[in-house]
């Protein structure tokens, strides 16, 4: 005597996107935390020491957040003027930031009032930062020029006027203090070197620059602007090395991961994208407007993201030790010692063995099934929970239905609630070619029933109608479709050489099956 | 050794063991079914077949234990004569010859000294008439009766045997279409009617008598069944009906008792219904095939149901089932091949619905059933099922592809293709790979790639495609799965393709297209060349082995068998043959061609590169012969004869239209079968006594003996023991001369007359040869066997070995028997 076997539920392959490690990596983050500024964040920066505590520069103030305090843990309110640009020196005590107004000025990250004040720009100043050596300041501005300032003397030592547009980004090296590159709406990405005076490399973007970014090697460089995202080789002479288009607006900051130096790119279509290091996007952060800014806290605790509408939006990231912590909170079953109880147990030669039967497990559909209960069957497999987030469970008890020929009694004799339910189903998942065979077929049976009565309920009436057009609308998508793949076939047989072998693929055929039955039940439909 | 060669057509095993009621002995230790020609002997607790109770020539169709003698079983048989047996020690105790077919046997213990038989009213006529006579048995010492007296006791009849059924009283119901005759012997005979006529589906299908009260139950077409009382009261009779069974009542069975009633139709369930208490019932449900008869032993505690799929239950009174045999399982077609597992040997062919069988021809059992489908199973007539229609294993075992199918109508076809991997650890196959959507129509010839190295797949379907299928692991999801994906597909011009096959050393793979046959290499899918034979499209395809691997072999619709020289690419030969089925033998170069030419079959064996066949059979049998699968022999014959040498390593198993599994077996084959089936009948005779012991040791001695040097020549030398043997076991006890002058004649049977001289060499040669003589005695006593079976001496010579042992017996102390004959009175 075989055991009632349950219904089999067919789990096809995603197709699409494969798992991987960087995507889990990147996954592993948890919802973000949303903090309102008074305007446009223009600019994030973490600091380099312990804490990581980061400054955020939106509309006149620069607020300094800890990494899990959602309120500012100080703030710099002295800006008459729209603020820009506030970086951390290397040792992460001093700050510094430009303002719409020309004036840069330098924090102590204590203090309230600033230290010093660099006057000389005659017009905004979007980008500052400090040169390795972290006694200077060079910023980028509006009136063309690049300046460099000396920190303890508060005078310019320098002005470099190259760029023929606002310079809106700036990135000092790392190893060299005098090293910087600057971006511009000239369309140029030029590196400059403090002991020339001059620029000593150029590279033509093409589109205004919005973002340069150095690597740690300082071999490569970043530069955004327009919808590219380019990478240029500095050692070989600032030769291009990828040009990437993956963001349909302008991509206007860049940033890199510090565990394995991923490029993360944001952009004004409201996305992050994180690259590999192939330079293959892997994964993808959405936001709620469009970006402004954008970093990564170091060990990539966290993201930052600054937005138009000035939505600070943070993300952290998940630890192993929440979890367990989660679960073992919610979980309030019987203690393991339970479960273990007499299982043990050893038993003696001279006992008597009685097995108990293994009882066997059944899903609330198979019981139903077993007892012949079909309508029930198909009411269970339609609960809400089952058809939003698993279809292939539902779908797989139409199917059973189906080969045991009682599908259309488990149909016949519903009320309008549970036909809708039904009907629901139908327009949600009939184009899924994994669904669209069984499915089909219910609409057909499902017209079949209640041909006579459908002209009573005007909300069956009108989802009826919706199928109609749905059904309406891939008939002629399928249509289009096979006449693509009709030229294609032209193309091809034109283009391969005599030879006997004929490629093709397997999908015209079906589509034309399919299409042949998803116009017959619009036929029918259309009847009614 | 004068062989004859002799090869005749044999019926082998999986014959049905559900034609008829299996009965219970009364002591439920042995189930009792017919099979073929022959009544099986199982034990209830093992389900092992214990023996077999062989002498009819035809088709048993009744068998029923003798209400006279608990341990003797009567059967019947479509030859004419029914037989009675022992059937624990499977002897043949007295023969009836009636002279007619017979069709079921009945018994009545108030009647004893007759029989019930059904025999067919009008012999020549087709439309089935039967008449239920009785026939009184004489009473005669001889072992074959002529029984004439016969007296009719009712006619038309319905040919179910179930449909007639023995109660208390001697009551004996028959039913026809509408009609209850019920007939008291001498007393009064009437009618029941079925007589609520507004459902035309009440007719009767079966009926049962209650062992002690005056009931009658039937069952019908619709499901109900009816329990009938007060009948012998002329008209005023009553009934009460109960229904479950939602298609017609198979069987149904009293217990002993009367307690309980059991029921069985097509559903499967066993159904039991309480007696006196009718809405009190007990289901066992998905027992395997539809219920086709219900037996209970005399003691009330075991029940049997015998299933359409060819199986025997065996049901503990507890409701709880606790044995199984299963047959051969045949239905109404094999969909797929009959293959050979290469791991086990064993046949594999569709069996129950859904299901794989792996049934051992060797020793006529099934071994396990493989569920392919894995979906509950639904019993209800006229239900579109998936079936197992293709399936092949890969040349190692390793691999098992199936596909399965659903869908008459190629508009809701819906099938599957799944691959199967060896599990070495549970031994059997484990589902490795799914394909849903394999091709777009359905699959029409399927083959495995015969290298070791690579696994390959190749599918032709009626969409005009064939698919190469690899193992092989997808790189970007960094899992080791080898699960299998579509390597090429292929097409040639948009005809639909008929064929596959793989060449022996799967360089070369044959597709045909229709009249087309193209070759292509497997290793990089380029089109080698097209072979084309018009008229007629391809209807089988296969290369030729080991030496004749250069032959590809088609046949066609246009009677022509045709051979290619794939060196040449040139037509070698060709015949016009009908031929509907060939084969090749995996292990030499021959191959059978089956043909089917004005209502008989006839047989061709030849060879790819003669166009002279090896062997013809003539008129094989009168069907079709669709199937037919060369079986590997365990031990390959020595047969020299040019006619009977292609059986040498293999043996050649078809199947007909009719569903009879037949074979070819040669005459040496029978030799052997025979002697070893005669020495396991005395063997089984033996009981255990402390004779038996002696003997049995002897005995063990002696075959190891054999097996060691003389596996043939053995038989002169066994005449004269169990001679003595014989008449020592078979002469009944009280009329056996007393132990002490039986003994010494017993001892001396054991020792070989004319020992004398060999013995004197013996002592003296033993010394020099004590050491190195093992591996030269083998040789010596090979050449002798060889030099025997030229020359065809009959004297046996021993070997050194026999006659060392022969010493060690002439030296052991036999004294202690003489103190065993002391001691006795």
């Amino acid at each position: 005597m075989a055991s009632f076997k349950p219904t089999k539920v067919q789990f096809l392959p995603k197709l699409g996107e494969k798992v991987t490690e960087d995507t889990l990596y990147w996954k592993n983050y948890k919802s973000p935390v949303q903090i309102k500024e008074f305007g446009a964040v223009t600019k994030i920066d973490f600091s380099p020491l312990a804490p990581h505590n980061y400054a955020v520069t939106a509309s006149t103030r620069i607020h300094v957040y800890g990494l899990h305090s959602q309120e500012p843990i100080r703030s710099f309110t002295r800006f008459r003027d729209t603020a820009y640009g506030g970086s951390f020196r290397g040792d992460g005590k001093l700050l510094v930031a430009g303002s719409e107004e020309g004036l840069i000025r330098l924090f102590d990250i204590c203090g309230r009032v600033a230290l010093r004040q660099f006057t000389g720009h005659s017009k905004a100043v979007h980008v500052t930062s400090f040169l390795s050596d972290g006694f200077r300041v060079v910023s980028g501005s509006d009136d063309l020029t690049c300046r460099v300032w000396d920190v303890p003397s508060a005078v310019e030592l320098s002005s470099i006027t190259e760029h023929t547009d606002y310079i809106r980004a700036l990135a000092p090296s790392k190893l060299n203090p005098d090293l910087f590159v600057t971006g511009s709406y000239d369309h140029t990405v030029k590196v400059f070197d403090m002991r020339s005076g001059s620029s000593v490399m150029t590279m033509q973007h093409g589109h205004p620059v919005e973002c340069v970014l150095l690597y740690p090697s300082e071999a490569l460089l970043v530069s955004t602007g327009g919808r590219y995202v380019k990478i240029w080789d500095l050692l070989k002479g600032g030769q291009e090395l990828v040009s990437l288009k993956n963001h349909h607006k302008t991509v206007t900051c860049a940033c890199l991961s510090s565990v394995g130096n991923k490029l993360l790119t944001g952009s004004l279509d409201r996305h992050v994208k994180v690259y590999n290091s192939s330079y293959k996007v892997v994964h993808n952060f959405d936001c709620d407007a469009s970006i402004l800014s954008m970093a990564v806290a170091p060990d990539d605790e966290v993201v930052a993201v600054g937005m138009t509408n000035g939505v600070l939006s943070v993300r952290h990231r998940k630890h192993k030790k929440d979890k367990e912590t989660l679960t073992s909170r919610r979980r309030r079953g019987p203690s393991y010692r339970v479960f273990v109880k007499g299982k043990n147990f050893v038993p003696r030669q001279d006992d008597f063995l009685v097995s108990k039967p293994v009882k066997q497990y059944l899903r609330k559909y198979d019981k139903q099934l077993k007892s012949f209960e079909v309508s029930k069957a198909l009411d269970t497999a339609l609960q809400m929970w089952t058809r939003t987030s698993k279809p292939e469970v539902t779908v797989a008890v139409i199917i059973e239905l189906n080969r045991r020929g009682t599908l259309k009694n488990a149909l016949a004799g519903r009320n309008e609630e549970s036909l809708t339910k039904i009907l629901n189903f139908l327009l949600k998942h009939i184009f899924d070619p994994r669904f669209s065979r069984p499915l089909l077929t219910v609409g057909d049976i499902v017209l079949d029933l209640y041909r006579q009565v459908l002209h009573q309920s005007p909300v069956v009436e009108r989802q009826l109608q919706r199928l109609m057009e749905v059904l309406g609308r891939e008939a002629e998508l399928q249509q289009e479709l096979l006449q693509v793949l009709g030229i294609l076939d032209t193309l091809f047989a034109s283009l391969t050489p005599r030879k006997e072998v004929l490629w093709e693929e397997h999908c015209p055929m079906s589509l034309n099956n399919h299409c042949v039955s998803v116009s017959s039940v619009s036929a029918d439909v259309c009847r009614i | 050794m004068v062989e004859t060669s002799d090869i005749r057509v044999v019926r082998c095993g999986g014959s049905k063991v559900n034609l008829t009621p299996p009965i219970i002995s009364s002591d439920s230790r042995f189930v009792l079914c017919t099979s073929g020609d022959l009544v099986k002997v199982y034990s209830t607790r093992t389900e092992e077949w214990l023996h077999s109770l062989q002498g009819h020539t035809n088709q048993v169709t009744g068998i029923t234990l003798n209400p006279a003698n608990h341990l003797q079983v009567y059967s019947c048989s479509v030859d004419g004569t029914v037989k009675l047996w022992d059937f624990i020690d499977g002897i043949l105790i007295k023969t009836f010859v009636i002279g007619c077919p017979l069709f079921a046997i009945y018994v009545s213990e108030k009647h004893t000294g007759v029989l019930f038989l059904h025999v067919s009213m009008a012999t020549d006529s087709k439309n089935e008439c039967f008449q239920l006579v009785s026939v009184h048995l004489p009473k005669s010492a001889e072992q074959e009766v002529e029984a004439k007296e016969m007296s009719a006791v009712s006619s038309h009849i319905s040919k179910n045997p179930s449909c007639t059924a023995f109660g208390r009283g001697s009551v004996s119901e028959t039913c026809m279409s509408m009609v209850i005759f019920i007939s008291f012997f001498s007393l009064c005979s009437f009618s029941l009617k079925a007589t609520d006529k507004k459902g035309a589906k009440n007719a009767f299908t079966c009926i049962a008598c209650h062992p002690t009260d005056d009931c009658i139950a039937t069952g019908h077409e619709d499901g109900k069944i009816r329990l009938w009382r007060n009948f012998i009261h002329k008209k005023e009779y009553t009934y009460s009906t109960q229904h479950w069974h939602h298609n017609a009542v198979n069987t149904l069975c009293f217990t002993p008792e009367g307690t309980h009633l059991l029921s069985g139709g097509i559903e499967s369930v066993l159904v039991q219904w309480q007696y006196g208490a009718d809405n009190r019932k007990e289901f066992l449900p998905r027992l395997g095939g539809s219920i086709l008869h219900i037996s209970a032993s005399s003691d009330g505690q075991l029940f049997c149901t015998s299933h359409s799929d060819n199986k025997i239950t065996v049901i503990e009174s507890s409701f709880k089932v606790c044995g199984v045999i299963q047959g051969l399982v045949k239905g109404d077609a094999v969909l797929t091949d009959l293959m050979i597992d290469p791991r086990s040997k064993a046949l594999v062919l569709n069996g129950k619905p859904g299901h794989l069988q792996f049934y051992s021809l060797l020793r006529d059992k099934h071994l396990y059933n493989l569920d392919i489908v894995q979906q509950e199973y639904i019993y209800e007539a006229g239900l579109d099922q998936f079936e197992v229609v293709k399936a092949a294993f890969d040349i190692k075992g390793s691999w098992l592809a199936t596909v399965e199918e659903r869908g008459k109508k190629s508009s809701d076809l819906e099938f599957f293709l799944k691959l199967w991997a060896f599990d070495e650890r549970t031994q059997s196959f484990v589902l490795n790979t799914t394909i849903t959507a394999a091709h777009t129509d359905r699959i029409i010839s399927m083959c495995f790639s015969s290298s070791e190295e690579t696994t390959m797949l190749v599918t032709a379907a009626e969409d005009s495609q064939f698919k190469a299928w690899c193992q092989g692991a997808d790189a970007d999801t960094q899992q080791d799965q080898n699960f299998w994906s579509c390597d090429f597909v292929g097409s040639y011009h948009k005809l639909n393709p008929t064929n596959c096959s793989f060449s022996a050393d799967s360089s070369l793979l044959a597709v045909s297209f229709q009249e087309v046959i193209t070759i292509w290499s497997p290793d990089t899918w380029e089109m080698l060349t097209t072979l084309c034979q018009p008229p007629g499209v391809i209807r089988d395809l296969c290369f030729g082995r080991l030496s004749c691997s250069k032959y590809l072999l088609g046949t066609t619709t246009k009677n022509l068998l045709c051979c290619w020289n794939l060196l040449t690419c040139e037509l070698e030969w060709s015949t016009s043959v009908d031929v509907s089925k060939l084969q090749p033998d995996p292990f030499s170069e021959n191959v059978a061609a089956f043909s089917y030419q004005s209502k008989h079959t006839d047989l061709f064996v030849f060879k790819p590169s003669e166009p002279r066949p090896l062997f013809t059979n003539k008129n094989v049998c009168s069907e079709k012969v669709h199937r037919a699968v060369f079986v590997p022999r365990e031990e390959p014959l020595n047969s020299c004869d040019e006619s009977t040498q292609w059986l040498n390593r293999s043996q050649l198993y078809f199947l007909t239209q009719n569903m009879d599994l037949l074979t070819f077996s040669t005459a040496t084959e029978e030799d052997r079968m025979l002697s070893s089936s005669k020495q396991l009948v005395i063997d089984d005779s033996v009981a255990v006594t402390p004779f038996y012991l002696l003997l049995g040791k002897h005995r063990q001695q002696q075959q190891k003996l054999n097996t060691q040097s003389h596996p043939v020549s053995d038989k002169p030398q066994q005449t004269q023991g169990s001679v003595t043997i014989k008449e020592l076991l078979h002469t009944p006890a009280h009329v056996l001369p007393a132990a002490s002058v039986l003994c010494s004649m017993f001892v001396n049977s054991f020792l070989i007359s004319n020992t004398g001289e060999t013995l004197q060499e013996e002592m003296d040669s033993e010394k020099e040869e004590e050491d190195s003589e093992e591996e030269m005695e083998a040789c010596d006593s090979q050449q002798e066997l060889r030099a025997q079976g030229s020359v065809d001496e009959v004297t046996p010579k021993l070997s050194k070995a026999q006659e060392r042992e022969l010493k060690r017996v002439r030296k052991t102390d036999f004294s202690w028997m003489a103190g065993l004959i002391d001691s006795k009175p």
